[in-house]
C-alpha cells in the first residue's frame, strides 16, 4: 500500500496536495468537493484588510455623496440596516468549512495595519481555521524604502501575529528578495511555522490602442513551476519551516518534483481553474501510479531527495550550473 | 387627546390659550408659528399689556363652541392667521370660520360676553417667509388702532396694494440665557449632519433644551447651508431664524468674500473660522468690512485649517467632525472630555454601521483637531484692501443687479412686492451673472493635441466649455494667454478655433476629461483637456472667458447638425444651471437648445429639470445674440403633458390665424411677400432663416398699416416661424404620476416632441423607486431591491405605430442622441425620446458618467433603438436596433454602482437572486428588440398606423406651424 499522506504545519494530510487560495474556495460545495477529490488540505481566499477598509469608505463615500445639500433630497440612497463590511462574512466562511469538511482549513490573511494582521489573525483563530497562511502581497513601489526596512517589517508581523495565534502559522512570500534564502531563514527565526513558495503577482499589461494600463491575470503554468523547486530545494533543510510549493503545479510529475526538492506540499489553483476540482483525484491516481512503478513506499520517504543537500551535484543549483547551461545552449546554436 | 397626552406626556385641547385671562386683543392662529407669538405675548404681558393667543390644535373639524369658550371673554379685537391665501375668496380658511363661529354664537345666544370682537385676518409665512415675534408684535400694535386692516399680510412689504403690516424688526424676545449658534457650511462638507448630531449630543448629555433649523439654497452642486442651532435651560419656542448669534461659523473661507456671515453675530460673539491660512497672517486676508465688524463688535475669533486636518486624516473634503470638535471645545457646552467623548459616541452611532475604517478615521480627525485650533489676536485697527464682492457684476442688467442680485446674496426677503415681475415672468440668462466659483480644479485647454472633436463640449452639464471658429483678425484684440488653433475643418481652415473654459461657472465634474479621446504621445495621462487648480487660473481664466463670449457665433446654416464635431459651435441657450456637478441630465437638455435653438418651447415637469430649469435666484436658459431664447414654463407631474399639448394647440392655433391675416392682407403686403410667407419651406436651417427675413420685411410692412387685422397680425406673426414644442420631464413624471397623460398625448397623433430624462428614480426628492427602476436596484421604497422589471415605456409607445420612439444614451453613443434629436424632431406627428441619464442617486462618482452609460449600452441593459414610421412609408422596418449585441454581463455594468452593490452588501442572497433576474431581463429584452429589428416590413403593414393618416383627422389646424 502507497502512503501518500503527509503533514504540513504539523497537520495530518491525507495527501500532498493543498488546494490554495482561489475565488473556487469561496464555496462550501467546491471545498467539499476538495475533500473528496483527495486534497489533503484547503487554503480560503485571503481576506484582505486593506479592502475592508476600502469598502468601508465606499459604503461612506456612497451614502455622503450629495447628502444634507438640498432641503427635498437629504440623501440619495436608504441607509440599510448593515452592510456586512468587516470579517464577518470571512469568519462564516471559516466557521462553515470548518463543519463541513475534515480536512485542515487554512486561513489567508493580508493586512495592511500593524495591528490589523495581528487583529484578524485571532479572529480567524477564533473561527475554528486549523492555521494561518500570511499572504504578503505588497508592491513596495517608492523606491524611498529599504529592503532591510521590508524584511525587518515582514518578520515583525510575524512575530506579532504568532504572539496572538497559538494554531500554525505560514508565511507565503515572493521571491523578490535579493537574499530569498536570508529571507527564509529570518522568517523561520521570527516563528514562521511554513513558508509557501513563492506568491505569484499580477502584473499590469500596457493597451497601446488605449495608452491605459489593463489588469491581466493569467493562469500560472508549469513552466513556472522551476522557479519554486530551485528555492524549496536551496532551503530544505536550512529552515525548521515545513515548505510548500505554490504555483505551477499542474501534474503528478510537479507534485513529484515539488516534494523531492524537499516541499511537504504542492498547492494546485490554476490546474483546479482549468480541469476542474476532479483533477486532484487524477493526479493523484497518477502520483500512486508513478510510485508503484517506482517503488516508492511513501512520500515522505522521497521528501528533500533532490534538495541541494542531497544531490550529487550541489553546485547544480549555482552559477556553475547557469554558465554551463548558457556555454551548451551557445554550442548548440552554432552547431 | 387626554389618552395621547397620558401616552405621550404631552397636553392638547382642541384649542390652546395663552396670555392675560383679561386680554383685550388676540391672536388666532395654528402651526409652529405660534411660538413666535407666545414669546411676544409673554414679553408684553411683562410690559403690561393685555394680549394672548389662541393656539388652533384641531381646525376640522371646527369645534365653534369650544373655541368661544376657550376664548377670553374680554377680548375686544382679534386678528385670525392663515398661512394660505385662497386668491377671490372673502377670506382665508381660518379667518373665516372664526368670523362665522363668533356670528352663530352671537344669533344662537351661546356668548354671555359682552362686547362684539373685532375681527381681522392676516397672512403670514407663505413661501416660507419668515415670522417673527417683531411680526407678532406689529399685529398686536395694529389690533389697537380703530380701524385695522383687514386682510393684512405681515413679513413682506407690500408696497403694490399696501396691505402689509410695518414692524420693527429690532424688536427681540430673545433669552438671553439661551446660546445662539449659525454656521455656514457648503453641502458637500457635512456641516448639516456635524450640527444634527450636535444638537442630539447636546439634548441628550446636557440638561439644556435644544433646537436646530437648516437653510439650504436652491442649488444641488455647491450649494450652501446655514444651520441655526439653539440651546439653553428654558424651553425654547423660537421658530425663526436666529438673527442674533453668540456664536457664529464660517465654514469656508470663500464665504467672506461674498456673504456676510458676521451680519448676525452680537457684540461680544465668538467668531469660528476655517481658513487655509495661519493665525499669524489670517487677518491680512480678511476683506475690510470684516475686520471692522470684528473690532467693532469685539469677536473673539477661532481660526483652524480644517481642511489641512481632513487631509492629514484621510477625511478628504468632510470637514463636520472637525469643525464640530472646534465648535464644542470653544463653545465650552460641555468639559472637553467629556464633549469629545460625546462627539465619539455620535460618530460610532453615525457611522458604525459603515465599517470599522470609517470610525477610526473620524475618530483621528476628532483626536487631531484640537492641537490646530487657534486663537487669533485681533488688532485695534482694520488695514485690509480687500472688499466684499458684490453678488453680481456692476455692469449686469438693472432687474438682476436690483432684484436677483440681493436674492444671491440671502437678502430676497427684504425685497418689496414691487420689484416681482407684474405676470411672474422671470427674465431669461441670468444664470450667467450668478459667479459661484465652486470648482477647486476647472479643465485647461491643450490646444497642441486637441482634436477639436467637441466630445467635451457635447457632454459638460453646465455649458462652461464652448467651442467657436472665427476671424484671426479678431485676435488683436485678444488678452494675454487667450488660446486658439487651426480649426479641423476644411471649410473653416483660413479661420481660427478656441475651446474655452469659463472658470467661474464650472463645478469642477471632470465629465470633460473622462470622455477626452485624445492622450499625448509622451505622457499618457496628459489630456487634451485636464483638470487644474481654479484660483490660479481664475483671473486670467476669467477674462479669457469674457473675450471668447464676445466672439461672433458661426452661422447656424454653415454647419452640419448631425455632426458631434459641428453641433460643438451650435451656441447653446441653457448654461450654468444649479444641477448636481456631473449631472446626466442637462446635456440631453443643452442639447436640445443648440439644436432647436430659439424655437424651442418646453413644458417641463416637475423634477430635477424644472428645479435647475427654473428656479429662483437665477434661470439658466438665455437667449441668442440677437435677443430670442427657448420659452420654457414648468408644471405638475401629473398633467405635464397635456400642458405641452396646449402649448402646441396654441401654437397651432396662432399659425393658422397669423396665415389667415397674411392672406387678408396679401395686397397690403405684396402678394409675394404673402405667398413666400405662406408657402415657407422650413425643414432646414436656411428654410427657418429665409422665412425670419420674410417676417421682419412683414413686421416693418406692418407697422405702416393701421387696421385691427394689422395690429392682430403683428401680435401673432411670430408663430409663422415653425416651433418645437418638447415636454420634458424625468421618468417619475414620464413612467409613474404623468403616465397617463402622457399616453393620452402620444396617442393624439399631435406633433409634440417629448424627452424623457431617465434616471430610474424620482431624482429630485432623494431616490425614491419609480416605474423605471431596474430590478435589483436598491432605491427608498425599494430597499431591499426592487423586485420588478423597468416598465418599457418605449415598447408601449411604439404599440401605436404612429409614434417616433428612440432610447438613446449619450455615453453609448453621442452621435445616435444627435441624430434621433433631429429625426424626433422633424417627424411629423408625437415623438417620444427616452434618454438614459446617470444620476447622483446611482451612487458612484459622477466623473464617471459616461463611462457607465458606454457599459450600460455595452451590457446590452440599455440598447440604442429607433422607431421610426416614416421609414414604414419607404418600405423598411421601421424598428432600427443601434446598438450591438451584448458584450459584458449586466453585473459587469451594474456592479460599479452603490443602488446594486449595497444589496449584496446587505443581503447577499437576495441580491445574487435579483441579479439573475436581471440578467434574465436583458437577455429577453434583447431577444425582443432584436427580433423585432430583424421582422420584415411585410409584418407591419404600410398603412396600419399610418402618421400621415392619423394627422389628417386629428390635427384641424392648417399647417403654418407645422414642420415640413
Amino acid at each position: 500500500m502507497i502512503d501518500i499522506t503527509t503533514t504540513y504545519l504539523g497537520l495530518p494530510m491525507k495527501s500532498p496536495i493543498v488546494a490554495s487560495a482561489s475565488p473556487l474556495c469561496e464555496s462550501l460545495e467546491n471545498i467539499r468537493h476538495m475533500e473528496d477529490a483527495g486534497a489533503g488540505g484547503v487554503v480560503l481566499p485571503s481576506l484582505f484588510e486593506e479592502q475592508l477598509d476600502l469598502e468601508s469608505q465606499a459604503v461612506d463615500s456612497d451614502l455622503s455623496r450629495g447628502s444634507e445639500s438640498f432641503a427635498e433630497s437629504l440623501d440619495y440612497l436608504p441607509d440599510l440596516h448593515t452592510y456586512n463590511l468587516g470579517a464577518d462574512g470571512y469568519l462564516e466562511l471559516i466557521r462553515k468549512a470548518r463543519e463541513r469538511v475534515s480536512i485542515p482549513v487554512i486561513a489567508s490573511l493580508n493586512g495592511v495595519s500593524p495591528g490589523g494582521w495581528a487583529r484578524y489573525a485571532g479572529m480567524m483563530e477564533q473561527a475554528g481555521a486549523d492555521a494561518i497562511e500570511l499572504n504578503i502581497y505588497a508592491i513596495i513601489t517608492d523606491p524611498n524604502i529599504e529592503s532591510a526596512d521590508v524584511e525587518r517589517n515582514y518578520c515583525d508581523l510575524v512575530r506579532q501575529v504568532k504572539a496572538n495565534v497559538s494554531i500554525p502559522v505560514a508565511v507565503k512570500l515572493s521571491h523578490f528578495f535579493t537574499a530569498v534564502g536570508n529571507m527564509g531563514k529570518q522568517l523561520d527565526a521570527a516563528g514562521a511555522n511554513g513558508l509557501v513558495l513563492f506568491n505569484r503577482f499580477y502584473q499590469p499589461d500596457f493597451d497601446i490602442e488605449s495608452l491605459e494600463i489593463v489588469p491581466s491575470l493569467t493562469l500560472s503554468r508549469p513552466q513556472e513551476l522551476l522557479l519554486r523547486l530551485h528555492w524549496v530545494a536551496i532551503l530544505y533543510g536550512w529552515v525548521k519551516a515545513d515548505l510548500a510549493v505554490t504555483g505551477g503545479v499542474h501534474s503528478a510529475e510537479d507534485v513529484l518534483k515539488s516534494v523531492m526538492a524537499g516541499a511537504h506540499v504542492a498547492m494546485m489553483t490554476s490546474a483546479l481553474l482549468q480541469h476542474g476540482i476532479d483533477h486532484v483525484a487524477s493526479v493523484l491516481a497518477h502520483l500512486v501510479r508513478w510510485m508503484e512503478k517506482h517503488e516508492y513506499e511513501s512520500i515522505n520517504q522521497m521528501r528533500g531527495s533532490m534538495s541541494q543537500r542531497s544531490v550529487e551535484d550541489p553546485a547544480a543549483f549555482e552559477r556553475g550550473n547557469y554558465m554551463r547551461v548558457l556555454s551548451s545552449y551557445t554550442l548548440q546554436k552554432t552547431r | 387627546m387626554d389618552r395621547f397626552a397620558a401616552r405621550t406626556g404631552r397636553h392638547y385641547r382642541l384649542f390652546d390659550y395663552v396670555g392675560a385671562p383679561d386680554a383685550e386683543r388676540v391672536i388666532v392662529m395654528m402651526g409652529s408659528g405660534a411660538g413666535a407669538v407666545e414669546e411676544t405675548v409673554e414679553q408684553l404681558l411683562q410690559q403690561g399689556e393685555k394680549v394672548g393667543l389662541l393656539k388652533v390644535r384641531l381646525f376640522r373639524p371646527f369645534a365653534a363652541e369650544a373655541f368661544i369658550s376657550a376664548l377670553p371673554k374680554t377680548v375686544q379685537s382679534l386678528a385670525v392667521l392663515d398661512r394660505t391665501k385662497e386668491p377671490g375668496s372673502l377670506g382665508e380658511p381660518l379667518y373665516l370660520d372664526v368670523v362665522t363661529a363668533l356670528s352663530e354664537a352671537r344669533t344662537a345666544g351661546s356668548t354671555d360676553s359682552q362686547i362684539v370682537p373685532r375681527v381681522i385676518g392676516g397672512r403670514y409665512g407663505l413661501a416660507s417667509k419668515e415670522f417673527t415675534p417683531a411680526m407678532a408684535r406689529a399685529i398686536f400694535d395694529e389690533l389697537k388702532g380703530s380701524k385695522p386692516k383687514n386682510h393684512f399680510t405681515v413679513g413682506i412689504h407690500d408696497d403694490v396694494t399696501h396691505t402689509s403690516l410695518d414692524y420693527d424688526p429690532k424688536f427681540s424676545t430673545e433669552d438671553p440665557g439661551t446660546v445662539r449658534a449659525l454656521f455656514y457650511g457648503l453641502g458637500s462638507d457635512g456641516t448639516v449632519g456635524a450640527n444634527k448630531n450636535s444638537i442630539k449630543i447636546i439634548g441628550k448629555n446636557t440638561d439644556n433644551y435644544a433646537q436646530g433649523y437648516f437653510v439650504y439654497d436652491s442649488k444641488k452642486a455647491g450649494s450652501v447651508t446655514v444651520s441655526h442651532l439653539r440651546f439653553g435651560p428654558r424651553p425654547i419656542r423660537s421658530s425663526y431664524l436666529i438673527t442674533r448669534a453668540s456664536f457664529v461659523a464660517c465654514h469656508q473661507f470663500q464665504f467672506l468674500e461674498r456673504m456676510d456671515v458676521l451680519d448676525c453675530a452680537e457684540p461680544g460673539a465668538t467668531f469660528l473660522l476655517n481658513a487655509p491660512i495661519g493665525a499669524d497672517e489670517v487677518w491680512g486676508h480678511l476683506p475690510q468690512s470684516v475686520q471692522e465688524v470684528i473690532i467693532q463688535k469685539k469677536l473673539k475669533f477661532y481660526l483652524i485649517d480644517g481642511y489641512k486636518v481632513a487631509r492629514e486624516t484621510g477625511m478628504g473634503n468632510r470637514i463636520n467632525t472637525i469643525m464640530q470638535t472646534c465648535f464644542f471645545a470653544i463653545s465650552g457646552v460641555l468639559p472637553r472630555e467629556q464633549a469629545i467623548e460625546a462627539i465619539k459616541g455620535a460618530i460610532r452611532e453615525t457611522y458604525g454601521k459603515r465599517g470599522e475604517a470609517v470610525v477610526s478615521k473620524n475618530f483621528v480627525a476628532v483626536d487631531h483637531t484640537l492641537s490646530h485650533l487657534q486663537q487669533v489676536t485681533v488688532p485695534a485697527a482694520a488695514n485690509s484692501r480687500l472688499r466684499v464682492l458684490p453678488p453680481v457684476p456692476e455692469r449686469a442688467p438693472a432687474f438682476v443687479r436690483d432684484v436677483i442680485g440681493p436674492m444671491i446674496s440671502g437678502r430676497g426677503d427684504d425685497l418689496p412686492v414691487s420689484a416681482m415681475p407684474v405676470d411672474g415672468t422671470f427674465p431669461t440668462g441670468t444664470a450667467m451673472w450668478e459667479k459661484r466659483n465652486i470648482a477647486q480644479q476647472i479643465p485647461v485647454w491643450d490646444e497642441q493635441i486637441c482634436i477639436q472633436c467637441g466630445k467635451c463640449v457635447l457632454v459638460c452639464p453646465h455649458a462652461v466649455i464652448r467651442a467657436k471658429v472665427y476671424d484671426a483678425l479678431l485676435l488683436g484684440n485678444a488678452p494675454e494667454g487667450f488660446k486658439s488653433e487651426k480649426p479641423r475643418w476644411r471649410e473653416f481652415e483660413s479661420l481660427r478655433y478656441t475651446l474655452q473654459v469659463s472658470p467661474e461657472d464650472c463645478t469642477g465634474c471632470e465629465l470633460c476629461v473622462e470622455v477626452c479621446p485624445v492622450k499625448s504621445k509622451s505622457e499618457a495621462k496628459h489630456k487634451a483637456i485636464n483638470m487644474q487648480p481654479q484660483a490660479p487660473l481664475r483671473e486670467r481664466e476669467s477674462a479669457n472667458w469674457d473675450f471668447f463670449t464676445h466672439l461672433p457665433e458661426t452661422g447656424r446654416n454653415q454647419l452640419s447638425h448631425s455632426q458631434v464635431k459641428d453641433v460643438q459651435l451650435l451656441e447653446p441657450l441653457f448654461e450654468f444651471s444649479g444641477a448636481c456637478a456631473g449631472c446626466g441630465e442637462t446635456p440631453y437638455i443643452k442639447l436640445l437648445t443648440q439644436l432647436f435653438g430659439d424655437r424651442l418651447m418646453i413644458a417641463n415637469a416637475t423634477g430635477c429639470s424644472s428645479i435647475y430649469g427654473g428656479n429662483l435666484p437665477t434661470t439658466p436658459y438665455t437667449l441668442n445674440s440677437l435677443g430670442r431664447g427657448p420659452a420654457w414654463s414648468n408644471s405638475l407631474f401629473e398633467d405635464n403633458a397635456e400642458f405641452g399639448l396646449g402649448m402646441r394647440l396654441a401654437v397651432d392655433q396662432q399659425a393658422a390665424y397669423a396665415r389667415e391675416l397674411v392672406a387678408r392682407l396679401a395686397a397690403q403686403l405684396g402678394d409675394s411677400l404673402a405667398s413666400g410667407l405662406l408657402n415657407a419651406e422650413q425643414s432646414s436651417e436656411a428654410g427657418i432663416e429665409a422665412q425670419r427675413e420674410r417676417l421682419a420685411e412683414l413686421k416693418k410692412k406692418i407697422a405702416t398699416l393701421d387696421s385691427p387685422e394689422a395690429r392682430d397680425l403683428l401680435a401673432i406673426a411670430d408663430a409663422l416661424v415653425r416651433k418645437s414644442v418638447w415636454l420634458v420631464g424625468g421618468d417619475g413624471w414620464a413612467y409613474d404620476i404623468g403616465a397617463g397623460g402622457l399616453d393620452h398625448v402620444l396617442g393624439s397623433g399631435m406633433n409634440v416632441n417629448v424627452l424623457v430624462l431617465d434616471t430610474e428614480v424620482y431624482s429630485n426628492t432623494g431616490g425614491q423607486m419609480s416605474k423605471a427602476t431596474p430590478r435589483g436596484a436598491v432605491a427608498k421604497f425599494a430597499t431591499g431591491g426592487k423586485h420588478a422589471g423597468k416598465k418599457d415605456l418605449a415598447m408601449e409607445a411604439i404599440s401605436y405605430g404612429s409614434v417616433y420612439v428612440a432610447r438613446v444614451a449619450m455615453g453609448g453613443s453621442d452621435t445616435h442622441t444627435v441624430k434621433t434629436f433631429l429625426e424626433a424632431e422633424a417627424y411629423n406627428g408625437p415623438s417620444l425620446i427616452i434618454a438614459y441619464s446617470h444620476c447622483i442617486a446611482h451612487g458612484y462618482d459622477m466623473s464617471q458618467g459616461m463611462a457607465q452609460q458606454k457599459a450600460a449600452v455595452l451590457s446590452g441593459y440599455w440598447p440604442l433603438m429607433r422607431y421610426d414610421p416614416e421609414l414604414r412609408a419607404a418600405g423598411k422596418n421601421p424598428f432600427q436596433l443601434d446598438s450591438r449585441a451584448p458584450s459584458i454581463p449586466f453585473k459587469q455594468y451594474a456592479y460599479q454602482e452603490a443602488r446594486y452593490t449595497m444589496l449584496a452588501r446587505s443581503n447577499p442572497e437576495a441580491a445574487r437572486e435579483l441579479l439573475h433576474l436581471a440578467q434574465e431581463d436583458v437577455d429577453r429584452q434583447w431577444r425582443v428588440y432584436s427580433s423585432r429589428a430583424g421582422t420584415t416590413e411585410a409584418a407591419e403593414s404600410p398603412d396600419s398606423g399610418s402618421p400621415t393618416a392619423a394627422l389628417v383627422t386629428l390635427q384641424p389646424v392648417a399647417a403654418g406651424g407645422e414642420k415640413k
